[in-house]
């Protein structure tokens, strides 16, 4: 079985979903001859011609809404916006017509749509280019939203978006993008959208964590007998694992790199306070980034999430 | 080195009709006199329902309401160059399309009385719901181009906006995606002269919304949007160059919003009851009426006959719409997404 990047592992997914289905198309910014800036797409526009990998004019809205009309006429448009930061201006589109497109027109018209884009800090990009701003798109009813942690998951929940019936938001890490190796098979496997991932067992602690981030939690466990949950999919988000865990060990700790306020954590501290609050033994603790406009390369490791704060918000937990 | 001019741009007006009903015969569209007396038949229904619609919304039962008064030729004249396998991505002011296109007419006053099962397009029509963010519905038709031309199929796709659409940022993406891949779109700019209170002058320093086709590749017209032989001509004729593979074509029809911009809205405040009036001559009906009159193919029975027909089927309309029973309240989770969320499920037993 070969040992894949996450790059490779998307571009696999990406590859043989485009064989299974024709109605599978690529659209975004240097996404064909360039195989995107990150080479997601890389060598898709030799397998599949200009009509299916398409270099588009430099516009975020107009991709979006491009995609959403191609899916609205049947298509399986896999739209990438370039850097997380860049889909601000596609929000309009992302907000008003795909998310609702289903709800307005009563089921008449869907919007089957992928839309890609690389988040997260640590790469020393320019401004705009290290955005964690999943929790905007959790709110949004209609849309589902999914982040993938590692090559093998992230192929099956490519996989999986990719044939969902509903707008995803599928969020990679740059961090993870050629940093972490491991087998992924050819050939198909689907990770359902909806469903976190135990990555290690435990009874002391649970730990929440997704995308990069998991990483990064899972280095700062030491002697501690710690529960690992990696969400993958946001939004919906699995109540029930996270529940079932937090009812076993008492103490939460909740990590991801977006600014905290209004961050995915809140909704999942609010979520086990109201179902699961006379199982906890401790308050539930956040370690996210900070309430600031993510910084260049300089400051940036100051804001990333680090396994010393990470640490000590366990050891804090245990006190109690 | 001298400078030199590289390119230039000529923008073209199309009337066929003058407001004294007399057709130029040599534009004047190939129409049979049944065709046109189905266009005169649905300007007839389209303003009855629209009259209807007002006084139902000053009654209370209708919600806030968008008038198409005076626009109804842009809006019929066009929608009759389309098959109804055509694609058409509506803005909010466009019921003469919806009615031309054969939608329930009863199912539009359910949308506009608040209840969303309006705009559940027969599966027999690809006609979107109306689309209340301004301009953003253009490239949704040109994404919808995108797969008719990936597809390879014999469609075109209508795009219908105003002249405040042509100021949003999602105008310039969605002509530009158009003249880039050459895509069978037609984009229908009723330009009304008014978005909501600021005038046409102040939307764009361009002198004709035509000429901004020019700067996206392809070809722009300016005709006069009260004639409905001008607009049914631009439309088929950029309908048919669509479907032949040829590209996309931006109609601007020139025509003027008699009413407020909605129920909710007071022009008085801001616009001269004399211009107004100087459009009054220029009615789309009437000038039709003028032409058929001269043509033998009006007189005051035929009127009668129009009008009771359209009142009868609007008050038929009417009567059903406000027969059927209120939406059950776990609806609005219905289609949300595919499938209910265990979340969604939990709500709603809190109904």
């Amino acid at each position: 079985m070969p040992k894949l990047n996450m790059v490779q592992a998307i571009n696999l997914a990406l590859k043989e979903e485009m064989q299974r289905d024709k109605n599978v198309v690529l659209l975004g910014e240097d996404v064909g001859k360039d195989g995107g800036v990150f080479r997601v797409s890389e060598g898709l526009l030799d397998l599949f011609g200009h009509e299916r990998v398409i270099d588009t004019p430099l516009a975020e809205s107009g991709i979006t809404g491009v995609a959403i009309g191609m899916a609205l006429y049947g298509l399986r448009p896999v739209a990438e916006i370039q850097f997380m930061g860049f889909i601000y201006p596609a929000i309009d589109q992302i907000f008003s017509h795909a998310s609702r497109i289903r709800a307005r027109s009563r089921g008449r018209f869907t919007c089957p749509l992928v839309v890609r884009a690389p988040c997260g800090a640590g790469i020393k990009a320019p401004e705009l280019h290290s955005e964690s701003s999943e929790a905007l798109f959790c709110h949004m009813p209609g849309i589902k939203v999914v982040v993938p942690s590692s090559p093998y998951n992230a192929k099956g929940l490519l996989i999986s978006s990719i044939r969902d019936p509903d707008p995803v938001i599928f969020l990679e890490s740059t961090r993870l993008y050629r940093s972490i190796k491991e087998d992924v098979p050819e050939g198909e496997y689907i990770i359902p959208l909806g469903k976190a991932r135990v990555v290690r067992e435990g009874k002391a602690v649970t730990l929440l964590a997704w995308g990069s981030m998991l990483h990064r939690t899972l280095q700062a466990i030491e002697d501690i007998d710690a529960e690992v949950i990696d969400l993958m999919t946001l939004k919906p988000f699995d109540e029930e694992t996270i529940l079932k865990s937090v009812k076993k060990t008492g103490r939460v700790v909740i990590v991801h790199e977006a600014p905290k306020t209004c961050g995915f954590g809140a909704e999942l501290s609010a979520t086990i306070a109201e179902d699961a609050i006379f199982h906890l033994k401790a308050p539930i603790m956040r370690v996210t980034g900070y309430d600031v406009v993510l910084p260049l390369p300089k400051l940036e490791d100051f804001y990333i999430p680090t396994t010393a704060r990470i640490k000590k918000a366990i050891e804090e937990v245990m006190k109690y | 080195m001298p400078e030199r001019i590289i390119e230039s741009c000529n923008v073209k007006r199309l009337e066929v009709l003058d407001e004294k009903g007399n057709a130029d015969e040599s534009l004047m569209p190939s129409l049979s006199d049944e065709q046109i007396k189905k266009m005169y038949e649905l300007l007839i229904l389209s303003r009855t329902f629209d009259q209807r619609a007002l006084n139902l919304q000053r009654e209370g039962r209708l919600g806030t309401y968008a008038s198409i008064l005076g626009q109804e030729a842009s809006q019929i004249g066009s929608a009759f160059a389309l098959e109804k396998s055509d694609w058409i991505f509506p803005s909010f002011r466009e019921m003469g399309v919806y009615i031309t296109m054969d939608y329930p007419l009863h199912m539009l006053f359910q949308y506009w009385s608040g209840d969303e099962r309006g705009v559940k397009c027969p599966d027999d029509l690809n006609i979107f719901p109306v689309c209340v963010p301004v301009g953003t519905q253009l490239p949704h038709a040109v994404g919808a181009a995108m797969g008719v031309k990936y597809r390879g199929d014999k469609k075109t796709v209508a795009c219908y906006f105003g002249d405040g659409g042509t100021s949003e940022g999602d105008f310039h993406e969605g002509m530009n995606f158009a003249g880039v891949f050459k895509l069978p779109v037609v984009f229908i700019c009723q330009n009304n002269h008014w978005a909501i209170s600021v005038p046409r002058e102040k939307q764009t320093a361009s002198k004709t919304l035509a000429q901004k086709a020019f700067a996206y590749g392809f070809e722009g017209i300016q005709v006069d949007g009260n004639d409905i032989f001008a607009v049914y001509k631009a439309a088929s004729e950029a309908v048919r160059k669509a479907k032949d593979g040829n590209g996309p074509t931006f109609i601007e029809c020139f025509t003027y919003r008699m009413s407020d911009h909605t129920t909710a809205d007071d022009a008085a405040r801001y616009r001269l009851k004399e211009e107004i009036d100087s459009w009054k001559p220029k009615d789309p009906i009437l000038r039709l009426k003028l032409f058929m009159e001269k043509k033998g193919l009006w007189n005051n029975q035929y009127q009668t006959d129009v009008e009771n027909k359209a009142r009868e089927t609007v008050d038929e309309a009417v009567k059903r719409e406000e027969a059927i029973e209120h939406p059950e309240p776990k609806d609005m989770f219905t289609f949300t997404y595919e499938k209910l969320t265990q979340r969604q499920m939990r709500q709603i037993k809190e109904l």
